[in-house]
């Protein structure tokens, strides 16, 4: 995909999460429409995956370490084809559904069940190890919050990461700034974000992380790393692309109602339209 | 019962056994594999041995990534921090996702000594029950723990195995049959059963043997497999002993004695009694000092015995 065409996708992932949110009642779209487009450039651009075949060998896998913005991922897998878009959308936290809450092994294509954060990280450190071991190709994504780095979970993974010279595994931080109870700032500060990894021993890589070409940029230079895991910390807008969710803590665990869902619906449509 | 071994020393020692066997065993440690006796694993297959440092959650975290990737993973700590820190990690990244993953815990109870309560674990069997879908196993001596060790090796998806620090009496022989989720009769009797696990069936078994030269015949069965139980040896001594003493070195909440107890209220309610740690916490000393203050020797349960009768 070029970049244009990429841009669009980001565009039908956030269609798709706001329409699985809107018919589940529930859940967390700021920091979904937040993470967009990294997930779209990774599932569209970045990883050696098969979603015809999601156990291929020798694949890489994403791991959403901050699971409640599981819905960017789910909606980025089922365009990508790992299973029937409109049962997600439909069907997400509703009950005997494999769309659970937060990301669930139970969908073909999820790598790690997660929720609970900082577990994903360490999970995926987990996998990066076993590839290491195995002389696997495969490499490991993991995407964090920001305020998911108030774990302290987080930095141990990240300390044993950086020991074992992970350099298979590279770690998304999702910066918008704002968690549920309001500014990172006024809760815990987690500034400055790449130079306590950087601390830790890994690779920084700053970026706008709704610029499609950075983004892009930003995996092959990780590629491109040898001895050491990176971390890309990506700038965000929590909500981006809904206007009356941009940079709006309380978006972040509430689903739009059916007035906002068709505001945001329109939005993102026209969006979509302007790139043609 | 000549030699007394520590169930961590024949850990150690299955772990390189089962090293040789299988490429894909890989064992992890938290800054105490010379405690834990994964350090004889890491010397021989260092490639495939990870010190995680001082960092349980993370340990038990990663051993969740290595299995989903494969790998059969041994990951050792002391029981404090493996069941008791790590206990969400091993929740959500272990038990809900079913991860291969083998919490192979050491130093638990109060035979930990001389480092005392904070060190002193009671509540590990209990956390451990109350995860789905993971197998608790508290083996009784060297020869159970590498038996067992072996089986839950071989069986796919999560386990807890609780180790201990001290020395302890060897009794069962290599010929003896061990198998995981089956209790063993241990000794006959028809007045009343000791249904105990871990260290504690030695000492069930002496309390057995003190309480026969008083003419008492006392039933002893190793519940080695906490979960799943057996509910039927354990019902089958309800209903031909009529009495029951469980004898754990443990919290008796939570643990051996509730879990033999939810079988026999269901089945075949009968009179019993529990030894074990009472809702306390421990303190520094010997081993055997602290066994005998904290009320978990085999004249406890010898006593318990005859207060039933």
């Amino acid at each position: 995909m070029d970049i244009r065409e990429l841009e669009k996708t980001a565009l039908d992932v956030r269609i798709g999460v706001i329409k699985a949110l809107s018919n589940a009642g529930s859940g967390h779209p700021g920091g979904s429409l937040s993470i967009a487009d990294v997930v779209t450039a990774l599932y569209f651009n970045e990883m050696n995956i098969d979603p015809g075949n999601p156990g291929m060998k020798g694949r890489d896998k994403c791991v959403f370490s901050k699971g409640h913005a599981g819905p960017a991922q789910l909606s980025a897998m089922g365009i990508a084809g790992y299973f029937d878009m409109d049962d997600f959308t439909a069907n997400l936290r509703k009950m005997g559904s494999i769309f659970q809450g937060h990301p669930n092994m139970k969908i073909p294509g999820v790598e790690m069940s997660t929720g609970s954060l900082g577990q994903g990280f360490s999970a995926a450190a987990g996998m990066a190890m076993a590839n290491k071991l195995d002389a696997d190709p495969g490499r490991i994504y993991v995407v964090l919050g920001d305020g998911e780095l108030q774990e302290g979970l987080v930095w141990e993974a990240a300390m044993s990461s950086s020991h074992y010279g992970l350099d298979n595994l590279v770690a998304i931080v999702d910066h918008n700034g704002l968690q549920i109870d309001g500014r990172n700032d006024d809760v815990m500060t987690v500034n400055p974000i790449g130079a306590k990894f950087k601390g830790f021993g890994w690779n920084v890589i700053e970026i706008d992380g709704h610029d499609m070409r950075q983004i892009l940029d930003a995996f092959a230079k990780a590629r491109g790393c040898k001895g050491k895991p990176t971390v890309i910390v990506a700038e965000t807008v929590k909500g981006k692309g809904v206007s009356f969710m941009e940079n709006q803590a309380g978006w972040h665990g509430k689903a739009p109602n059916e007035e906002q869902t068709d505001q945001a619906l329109k939005e993102l449509e026209a969006a979509k339209a302007a790139i043609g | 019962m000549a030699d007394k071994i520590a169930t961590r020393q024949a850990y150690g020692e299955a772990l390189v056994e089962l090293g040789k066997e299988y490429n894909n065993l890989v064992v992890m440690d938290a800054d105490l594999s010379g405690s834990t006796k994964t350090g004889m694993f890491a010397k021989e297959y260092p490639e495939r041995f990870f010190n995680m440092g001082i960092a349980e959650q993370n340990m038990y975290g990663a051993a969740a990534g290595l299995a989903l990737s494969g790998k059969i993973v041994c990951a050792s700590t002391f029981a404090m921090f493996a069941a008791g820190r790590a206990f969400e990690v091993i929740r959500n990244s272990i038990g809900y996702t079913g991860a291969n993953v083998k919490i192979c815990a050491s130093h638990a109870g109060i035979t930990v000594g001389e480092d005392g309560a904070s060190h002193q674990t009671f509540e590990d069997i209990a956390l451990m029950r109350t995860v789905p879908g993971l197998t608790v196993v508290n083996p009784s001596d060297a020869v159970a723990t590498k038996k067992l060790l072996r089986q839950i090796v071989e069986m796919p998806g999560p386990c807890y195995f609780r180790v201990g620090r001290a020395a302890v009496p060897v009794f069962y022989s290599e010929d003896d049959e061990i198998v995981l989720g089956k209790g063993n009769l241990i000794r006959g009797g028809k007045d009343a059963a000791i249904v105990a696990t871990g260290i504690m069936v030695s000492k069930a078994y002496d309390a057995a043997e003190k309480l026969a030269e008083e003419g008492i015949d006392a039933r002893v069965i190793d519940i080695h497999t906490v979960k799943p139980i057996d509910e039927e040896i354990i019902i089958k001594a309800a209903a031909e002993t009529g009495r029951i003493v469980t004898a754990e070195e443990h919290s008796v909440i939570g643990g051996l004695g509730d879990a033999v107890a939810q079988v026999v209220v269901k089945e075949h309610p009968c009179k019993m009694a529990m030894i074990g740690q009472l809702d306390t916490y421990g303190e520094s000393g010997k081993p055997d000092q602290l066994l005998a203050k904290y009320h978990m020797t085999a004249d406890d349960i010898a006593d318990a015995v005859r207060k039933m009768l």
